[in-house]
């Protein structure tokens, strides 16, 4: 629950004695008849960045749910900070899948990260200096103090981001679970959230679990990757996991890991069928 | 127009004794003002006009029904309402699906309503008055309901207010924060309905919308403080309101084109203020550079 200050993450994956935020121990998860995945042990540790890669469908989002609470495991245990998951729980940031904002939704970027602060509290959004102070710092963390008093709706997909993840930051949380947060952003905004992500880990040691479909902006920084393709999945370094023979075991047919220059292509993957199957909640 | 017509529309003759007689509806409509108001912020937030239009059908249906069975009227507009409300959130929680269901539901009530007010055979004005708004019709006992329900709607308001605000902009963040996301929208929609029944009193059915939606979309086109928004959006309801029936009293014909006039020349002003706005540099950051 208490942060301890000054214990900065290497970037190798930790061992040892670095407590663990997140373990998951032979979890299953159902929806329906289908099994997403199964038999899935992963302990995540503080500061600790991991990317989870796999096709839509896979179970990505769902693990987000799980850990957040909303979606009991099927099988298995899911341990945050070595207590059941709950709703709510300040342990947690969370940036959801970006959604379109209507051009004229009444907030300025302070009033989107005041939610993250204070939004699920009962009775009126009365507020004093403090309240202002903190919310200053926080934008000022992912560099958006700039434009704190602009309506969002006038912000770039990109300024946005910054801003969402300031909201999720606000309860200074031991993990950050992310959801796809470089979908439509260029390759410039890209790696400046990447970065963002990685400073904040090193800085104050929250774990982050970053779901994606961009490899490359990402890889380079993460300490391990999880992969899960069709009801199975690997952990490991990137180098472990992102391999031809790997990726061909996963998706159950050739798969062909091309590196060049740094980058990763994975060819052949069979493109996906299903939807992801846990979809937003409805307001 | 002849001088003859102009005076038939508007005389002003008597207006001391009429503002005293009428000092009852001027309180009932600015105290709806304040509801109608603040419930059109989230009105906004949650994409709910088409909603309110349903709503205000049905409640119509109700105070039609009260008034055949020669019942109290605001009683038969909140049945109606609170009856809306729980079927357009029993049937569709999903815009979509919602949006189809008010459009079934809507031609529904009103055909329910006219039927109601042709076997009726009291007064017309009476008639008249649930579609298109009346002052007269606002006696002391049902001032006190109005005021009442309207407490009510504040109250509620004021509790779930934070909730209800990260709730309609954010529910994916909400539910992670563990607001009760699924509960608090049929409390939302039940809230509306009972302000909708209030507003009818006044305005008709109508155009409800103009007191319920017109005041926050004005006042989000200016500003984007959630501090701001419901203070200036109270403010265009209450002058509306209050206005229009201001002038109206000297006048013959119903008081709706008047709150329905000063809503809309509101809210054109507030689109023209936020355009000119826009492109003098609400885009604009402190420094020249545009940080990602």
């Amino acid at each position: 629950m208490i942060e301890q200050s000054g214990t900065i993450a290497s970037q190798a994956a930790p061992a040892g004695r670095t407590p663990v935020v997140l373990s998951l121990t032979d979890a299953e998860l159902r929806r329906g008849e289908r099994v997403l995945w199964s038999g899935l042990d992963l302990e995540l540790r503080r500061g600790e960045f991991i990317a989870v890669l796999g096709p839509n469908g896979s179970g990505k989002t769902s693990l987000l749910h799980a850990i957040l609470g909303q979606l009991p495991l099927s099988a298995g245990a899911l341990l945050i900070d070595g207590r059941a998951p709950r709703r709510g729980s300040d342990l947690i940031g969370y940036i959801p899948q970006q959604r379109a904002l209507a051009p004229h939704t009444p907030l300025r970027a302070r009033d989107l990260v005041r939610l993250g602060v204070d939004g699920h509290r009962w009775g009126l959004p009365l507020g004093g200096k403090g309240l202002r102070r903190r919310i200053d710092d926080l934008l000022t963390e992912v560099g958006a103090h700039e434009y704190a008093d602009m309506p969002l709706g006038l912000l770039s997909g990109g300024e946005q981001q910054r801003v969402r993840i300031a909201q999720a930051l606000a309860t200074d949380p031991a993990l950050l679970l992310c959801d796809e947060p470089l979908l439509s952003l260029d390759p410039h905004h890209q790696h400046a959230i990447v970065d963002l992500l990685d400073r904040r880990r090193r800085a104050h040691g929250t774990a982050v679990l970053f779901v994606t479909h961009e490899l490359n902006p990402v890889l380079p920084l993460v300490d391990r990757v999880l992969y899960l393709a069709g009801g199975r999945f690997r952990v490991g370094t990137p180098d472990e996991v992102m391999r031809s023979s790997v990726l061909s075991e996963l998706y159950g047919g050739l798969v062909e890991v091309i590196r060049a220059r740094g980058r990763y292509v994975i060819v052949g993957a069979p493109t996906p069928h299903h939807p992801d199957p846990a979809g937003g909640v409805q307001p | 127009m002849s001088p003859d017509i102009w005076h038939q529309i508007f005389n002003y003759d008597d207006y001391g004794q009429l503002l005293a007689l009428v000092a009852n509806s001027i309180i009932a409509a600015a105290v709806l003002g304040v509801v109608g108001g603040l419930i059109s912020t989230f009105v906004m937030m949650r994409d709910l006009a088409f909603a309110v239009h349903g709503i205000a059908e049905l409640s119509f249906a109700g105070a039609a029904a009260a008034l055949l069975l020669g019942v109290n009227v605001v009683a038969g507009s909140l049945a109606g309402s609170v009856l809306a409300a729980v079927v357009i959130g029993a049937l569709g929680v999903r815009v979509r699906d919602r949006n189809s269901a008010i459009g079934v539901l809507m031609p529904f009530g009103l055909g329910l309503g006219v039927l109601f007010l042709s076997l009726y055979k009291g007064r017309a004005a009476n008639k008249f008055g649930l579609l298109t708004g009346q002052i007269v019709a606002v006696d002391t006992p049902q001032t006190a309901w109005l005021i009442g329900v309207s407490v009510v709607v504040l109250l509620v308001l004021a509790v779930i207010w934070r909730p209800l605000t990260l709730a309609s902009l954010d529910p994916d963040v909400a539910a992670a924060r563990g607001v009760p996301v699924r509960a608090l929208s049929p409390v939302f929609t039940l809230v509306l309905g009972l302000a909708v029944a209030t507003t009818i009193q006044i305005v008709g059915a109508l155009l409800v919308l103009a007191l319920v939606v017109t005041p926050a979309a004005a006042a989000t086109r200016v500003t984007a403080s959630p501090r701001l928004i419901p203070l200036l959006s109270v403010l265009f309801a209450v002058t509306s309101v209050v206005g229009g029936i201001l002038i109206a009293l000297g006048s013959s014909i119903p008081i709706s084109p008047y709150v329905t006039t000063i809503a809309f020349v509101i809210y054109l002003t507030c689109r023209a203020v936020g355009a000119v706005r826009t492109r003098n540099g609400w885009a604009r950051r402190p420094s020249a550079a545009v940080a990602g």
